[in-house]
C-alpha cells in the first residue's frame, strides 16, 4: 500500500503537485492518469524519496521509503528517465543492484529470461534499443520480487508485442495480490489495464475512482438532436417535458443533447409536428472525452486562478 | 537501512565492471612512473650541470616521483567518473532506489573508490621509486634511508587522497563537464601558479595538493613552512571538507 497525504512539490516558483492525497491499494492496478506536464513522475520520484515533497509526505507499508530495510524487495520502480549506466553490462547493473539489497544473484538470471533478455544480459545497454532498454528498466523492478511496483510510462518506446506483454505483466502482477501503480497519459491504455484510477491535472487530484465507476460516471450516454428550425424543434422538446441542451462538442455546432437514449420519442416527436430534423442520434462520450473534459477543467481553473492571483 | 557490507560489495562491483573508470586508474600508473622514470634518466644525466645548491638539495626521492604531477590528474579523472557517471547516466535514481539512505551510499562508494584509488597509488609510489632509482643509478637513494620509506608511502597515501578530495566535490558539482573543467586546469596549472609567485605564495602553500605533496620530499629545501605530517594533515583537511560537503548536498538536494 501506498500513502500520500498532503504531498505538494515545487520547484522553485513552480508548482508540479499540489495537495495530493490518495492512497494505492494491493491486488488492483491503479492507473495514474494525467496529461504531460500533470505531475504523475514526480510524485512517483517522492514516493521513491527521490524528490523530497515541500509539504506533506508519501508512506510505502506505511513507513517512509528512506527507512524500509532492503527497499527494492519492498518496491520495485520502472522510472521513465533512464536509471541505468551504458558502459556497465546488463547482468552487473542488476547484479550491483541485486548485492545492496541481499537478493541472491541466481535472480539477476531469472529476471532477465523474465523480460526477454536472457541472450543480451553480457551487452552493454548503450546498444540496446529503446524497448530492450524498457525491459531492463522493469527487470530491476521486478528483481526483489517487490509487493509493491510502480511504472511509469511503462509502454513508452515498446513495440506493440513490447506493448502486449507490459499490459499482461501488469495484469498478472497485481492478480497475485501485489500494489500495481502505474502513470500514463494515455486513456485508451488505463482503460485497458487499470482497476482504479487517480487523474491528475496541473498537479491536482481531478478523480479518484474505480475504473467501472469513472466509466459510468463519463462514459454517458446521451441524445444529439439537430433541425434547420430551431424554435420549433425547442417548443416541441419542451412541451413533452425534455430537458435539452446545446452540444458542445466539436462539429456538432447548433445540435442540441438529451441526457439517456431518447430517439425514439424525438423521432415521434418530430413526425407528429412536420419538424425538419437534420439529426437524430444515440450517442456514448469515449473515455478519451471524459478525460478531456476533466483535465480541460483544470486548466482553465488554473488560468482563472492565476489571473486573480495576478 | 541495509547492511553495510552488502552496500560496499555492490559498489565493489559498480566499480570494477565500468571499464572507463578502470583506465584511468592505470594511467594515474603508468604517467606516473614512465614520467618519474624519465626525469630521473634526465638528472642522472645532466647531474653535474646542477648549481652547487640544487646538488647540496639533490632530493632522489622526490625526483623519482616527477611523474605524479601529471599523473595526479589521472588520479583526480577517477574520483570524477566515479560520482559524476552516477549523475550523468541517471544510474543515481537506481542507486538511491536501492540504498536510500544517502549518507550510507557515499560512505560506501567514497569508502571502496577511495581503497582501491590507495592501492593503485602505493603500487604507484612504490614502482615509482624503485624504477626511479634504478634511473637515477650513482645518484640514487635506497628505503632504508631516513625519511624515505615515510615518503613513498607519502606518494601513495596522497594519489589515494586527491582522488578522494575529487569526489567529495564532485558530489557538489555533478556534472562530469563541470568538474572536469573546474579541477583539472587547477591542479594541472592555478595551484602551481599561486604556489610560487611570490604574491599568493602563502596562501598557495596551503592548497590541498601543495601541502600534500610536502610528503613526497625527504630533503627540506627549506621552502615549506611545514614537515611532512603537517602536509598530509593539511590536505586531509580538504578533503574531509570536501566530502563534508558532497555530503551535506546529497542530503539535501533532489537526485
Ligand atoms: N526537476 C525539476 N525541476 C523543475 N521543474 C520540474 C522538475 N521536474 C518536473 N518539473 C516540472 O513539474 C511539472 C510536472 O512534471 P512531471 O512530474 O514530469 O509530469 P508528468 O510526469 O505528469 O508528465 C512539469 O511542469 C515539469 O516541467
Ligand atoms: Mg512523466
Amino acid at each position: 500500500m501506498i500513502e500520500l497525504s498532503g504531498v505538494t512539490k515545487r520547484y522553485g516558483l513552480k508548482t508540479a503537485v499540489r495537495e495530493l492525497t490518495c492512497v494505492i491499494r494491493p491486488g488492483l492496478v491503479t492507473g495514474f492518469l494525467g496529461p504531460n506536464g500533470a505531475g504523475k513522475s514526480t510524485t512517483m520520484r517522492m514516493i521513491l524519496g527521490l524528490d523530497r515533497p515541500t509539504a506533506g509526505r508519501a508512506l510505502v507499508e506505511g513507513r517512509p521509503y528512506a527507512l524500509l530495510r532492503d527497499p527494492l524487495t519492498v518496491v520495485g520502480a520502472l522510472l521513465e528517465a533512464r536509471s541505468v549506466h551504458p558502459g556497465r553490462t546488463a547482468y552487473h547493473h542488476l547484479l550491483c543492484l541485486a548485492q545492496s539489497n541481499g537478493i541472491p544473484r541466481r535472480r539477476v538470471g531469472e529476471v532477465l529470461d523474465l523480460v526477454g533478455l536472457g541472450a543480451v544480459g553480457a551487452r552493454r545497454p548503450k546498444g540496446f534499443s529503446l524497448g530492450m532498454g524498457q525491459r531492463l528498466g522493469i527487470a530491476s523492478a521486478l528483481l526483489g520480487d517487490p509487493r509493491i511496483l510502480i511504472f511509469d510510462e511503462p509502454v513508452n518506446g515498446l513495440d506493440p508485442e513490447g506493448i502486449h506483454w507490459v499490459r499482461n505483466l501488469i495484469r498478472r502482477l497485481a492478480s497475485e495480490g501485489r500494489t500495481v501503480f502505474v502513470s500514463s497519459h494515455l486513456m485508451s491504455e488505463m482503460a485497458l489495464t487499470a482497476d482504479h484510477l487517480i487523474v491528475i491535472g496541473q498537479g491536482q487530484l481531478l478523480a479518484d475512482t474505480s475504473m467501472a465507476g469513472f466509466i459510468e460516471e463519463n462514459a454517458r450516454s446521451y441524445t444529439r438532436v439537430r433541425s434547420p428550425d430551431r424554435e420549433k424543434l425547442l417548443d416541441a422538446l419542451s412541451h413533452a417535458g425534455l430537458d435539452a441542451a446545446p452540444s458542445g462538442a466539436p462539429g456538432a455546432e447548433g445540435a442540441w443533447e438529451l441526457e439517456g437514449d431518447r430517439t425514439a420519442v424525438v423521432g415521434e416527436l418530430a413526425a407528429e409536428r412536420r419538424l425538419v430534423l437534420h439529426e437524430l442520434g444515440h450517442h456514448r462520450a469515449s473515455l478519451e472525452e471524459a478525460f478531456m473534459r476533466l483535465t480541460s477543467q483544470s486548466v482553465e481553473y488554473q488560468a482563472h486562478v492565476g489571473a486573480e492571483e495576478g | 537501512m541495509s547492511p553495510m557490507p552488502r552496500v560496499l560489495l555492490s559498489e565493489w562491483t559498480k566499480i570494477r565492471t565500468v571499464r572507463a573508470t578502470l583506465w584511468t586508474l592505470v594511467s594515474a600508473l603508468l604517467v606516473t612512473v614512465v614520467l618519474g622514470v624519465l626525469i630521473s634518466v634526465l638528472l642522472n644525466n645532466t647531474f653535474d650541470d646542477l648549481s652547487r645548491e640544487d646538488r647540496a638539495t639533490f632530493d632522489p626521492t622526490f625526483i623519482s616521483f616527477s611523474g605524479t604531477q601529471l599523473g595526479q590528474l589521472a588520479m583526480i579523472a577517477f574520483g570524477i567518473l566515479v560520482v559524476a557517471n552516477e549523475y550523468s547516466t541517471g544510474m543515481i535514481r537506481s542507486s538511491l532506489s536501492a540504498v536510500p539512505v544517502r549518507g550510507q551510499l557515499l560512505a560506501a562508494k567514497l569508502a571502496v573508490a577511495t581503497a582501491l584509488a590507495l592501492a593503485v597509488g602505493m603500487v604507484t609510489s612504490f614502482a615509482s621509486f624503485l624504477l626511479g632509482q634504478l634511473a637515477l643509478g650513482d645518484h640514487r637513494t635506497d628505503l632504508s634511508e631516513p625519511g624515505v620509506l615515510r615518503a613513498v608511502f607519502g606518494t601513495g597515501l596522497y594519489m589515494g587522497l586527491i582522488a578522494l578530495f575529487a569526489m567529495g566535490l564532485t558530489w557538489v558539482l555533478r556534472s562530469p563537464l563541470l568538474s572536469f573543467g573546474v579541477q583539472i586546469p587547477f591542479f594541472f596549472m592555478i595551484s602551481n601558479i599561486l604556489a610560487n609567485v611570490p604574491a599568493t605564495e602563502k596562501i598557495g602553500q596551503y592548497l590541498p595538493d601543495q601541502a600534500g605533496s610536502r610528503a613526497m620530499a625527504v630533503v627540506d629545501t627549506g621552502d615549506w613552512p611545514y614537515g611532512p605530517w603537517t602536509g598530509l594533515l593539511i590536505m586531509l583537511a580538504w578533503v574531509a571538507a570536501a566530502v563534508l560537503a558532497g555530503w551535506l548536498v546529497l542530503r539535501h538536494r533532489d537526485a
